[in-house]
């Protein structure tokens, strides 16, 4: 296994420059998520427009794949609705957990950049972090989500 | 790369590399690269004696221990008996009775919390413990002081990760119970001046226990000398067995000192009206004890007893400041607690790249280290970080393993070019 196969050139632009990292003063929703491992933090703001996410973003501070996981995450969500990004967090679990890598990647655009976690089990976490935060936002959960 | 003169210095007292090879682990391959293992504060690796001495008990002498007539149920129990008597002689301890088998450091420092202090602390009563503890010495003592009412006092650190000066002899009141202290930190590496600590409270009749997970595999420990009241370590940081440890206890605390868990083996005698409890040190081991680990342990200390834990020390000590150097030399890397005593441990962040990922990077190397808060998140957030990197030393290692780990750390600025 070649660590760039990890640290793809995506994951390393996007931990150096996270792409929609600030708070969202008027979100609809935010929540908190905590990997207790490794000490990953972050927050997920979320402005949503009925169904339709109108801005999302995050802050927090991490290890370079649950960054650029995070920033790419942001990047790929807005302006899609709210089931589109439920159906692709199924898509990145699939992706990050699945022994196998996945027939078809195409569909996830950079996000299949990710896909190279999957050889490193500690790291797993880091990568899907934000996802479930994510899915916390959507679902307007209060408690901060772990990966514990 | 050192100078060709300071390697030999650094092996002509004593050949880490003679003793890496009764290592089995390191024959192999790590990701295709010779194992570089820097994670001993973590857990340490195994000798082949201890590893025989397990397969030798299962295949040769396994029976229940203190139950049996039958010659096995004998030979399991000298077996046990004698690894109590090395475990005593390992530490200086004055009896055997003041040896108990428990399942590791965190086991025995939850007895004394839940045995001695919840019997014996009362409301507003005083625990004093310090900031750079493992979890392993919080977690009780706030367990035991919310089931008593007691609250803890905490000595902080500075910024080199040192106890401050002054600090925990101002913390003293006439409340003051119970003092739990870390001999050496397994996040920052500083040892702590345990000796003086003990005399102090001692003047003050308050008792003391120290977390000696971090300091049995790394220097000589005496508990007489130290006169500490309890004294706690663990197998498998000094290159024995997991799941087994011990609890050192002056006698007379002991005795006085209700049971802590029931069961077979640590009675006398059993009625519905009434139950007494077997002598010291059996009335702290309830049930089957781990005796198969109880004995590899026993073989740990024979083998740490060749070597002698005066030459590993000297040895570890080079290494650490050979280390701190090579370290210190990497861009952009700073190292987390700088205190003048130090053992084994080089904590280390590197900026702008998360310890997490410098973990997964130099593994592709082949070299093990740890990443993370290290159980000991208040010292964390001291220092304001969420995980340090850590290379931890033992016996085995070398100049070269440090090498090796300088050498994948600047790979690390290569990926996030």
């Amino acid at each position: 296994m070649d660590l760039k196969d990890l640290y793809r050139d995506v994951i390393v632009d996007h931990n150096r420059s996270p792409r929609n990292f600030r708070k969202i003063a008027d979100a609809n929703s935010s929540q908190e998520g905590f990997n207790p491992l490794c000490g990953d933090k972050l927050t997920v703001y979320l402005k949503l427009d009925g169904e339709k996410i109108s801005d999302l973003s995050f802050e927090g501070s991490g290890c370079a794949i649950s960054v650029a996981s995070a920033s790419l995450m942001t990047e790929r969500l807005k302006g899609k609705t709210r089931a589109e990004a439920l159906e692709l967090f199924g898509e990145m679990h699939t992706l990050l957990t699945s022994s196998a890598a996945p027939a078809d990647t195409e569909s996830l655009g950079k996000l299949a950049a990710l896909s190279g976690v999957r050889e490193y089990p500690s790291r797993v976490k880091c990568a899907s972090l934000c996802w479930h935060t994510l899915k916390g936002a959507l679902e307007y959960q209060h408690a901060p989500i772990s990966t514990e | 790369m050192s100078k060709p003169s300071q390697r030999m210095q650094g092996s002509a007292a004593f050949d880490p590399l003679r003793w890496r090879r009764d290592f089995p682990i390191f024959k192999q391959k790590v990701n295709g690269k010779p194992l570089v293992y820097l994670d001993n504060a973590n857990t340490s690796q195994k000798p082949q004696v201890v590893i025989d001495a397990l397969s030798s008990y299962y295949s040769t002498i396994n029976a229940n221990v203190h139950r049996g007539t039958h010659r096995l149920s004998e030979l399991a129990t000298a077996a046990y008996e004698s690894a109590r008597e090395k475990a005593r002689g390992f530490i200086n301890a004055g009896s055997t009775r003041e040896i108990v088998f428990v399942r590791g450091t965190t086991e025995a420092i939850n007895l004394v919390a839940q045995s001695y202090g919840r019997s014996m602390f009362k409301p507003g009563d005083e625990i004093i413990l310090s900031e750079m503890e493992h979890h392993s010495n919080i977690v009780p003592w706030q367990l035991a002081a919310a089931q008593t009412g007691a609250v803890l006092k905490v000595i902080p650190i500075t910024d080199a990760g040192e106890l401050e000066p002054g600090a925990y002899e101002k913390l003293f009141s006439p409340r003051t119970r119970f003092l739990a202290l870390g001999y050496v930190s397994n996040a920052l590496g500083t040892i702590n001046p345990v000796k003086e600590m003990i005399a102090f409270a001692h003047a003050r009749g308050v008792p003391v226990l120290i977390d000696g997970a971090q300091a049995v595999p790394h220097m000589p420990v005496d508990v007489s000398d130290l006169d500490c009241d309890f004294f706690a370590f663990s197998s498998h940081k000094m290159y024995g067995p997991t799941g087994i440890g011990v609890l050192y206890g002056k006698q007379a605390l002991l005795e006085a000192m209700p049971p802590w868990q029931g069961g077979g083996d640590m009675i006398r005698t059993v009625r519905f009206t009434g139950t007494t409890y077997n002598e010291l040190p059996y009335k702290f081991e309830a049930g089957t004890p781990n005796i198969a680990d109880v004995v590899g342990m026993g073989a740990a200390i024979d083998y740490l007893s060749e070597i002698g834990l005066s030459a590993i020390q000297a040895h570890e000590h080079e290494l650490l400041g050979y280390a701190t150097e090579q370290l210190a030399s990497v861009r952009d890397i700073k190292l987390v607690g700088t205190a003048r005593y130090k053992a084994s441990v080089l904590s280390f962040v590197m900026e702008g790249i998360h310890a997490h990922d410098l973990g997964t990077i130099v593994d592709q190397d082949g070299v093990a280290i740890r990443t993370g808060h290290h159980c000991a998140m208040p010292v964390m957030e001291r220092f304001r970080i969420a995980a340090t990197a850590r290379a931890s030393f033992g016996l085995y290692n070398t100049r070269e393993d440090v090498d090796m780990l300088v050498a994948a750390l600047h790979k690390a600025h290569e990926v996030f070019r």
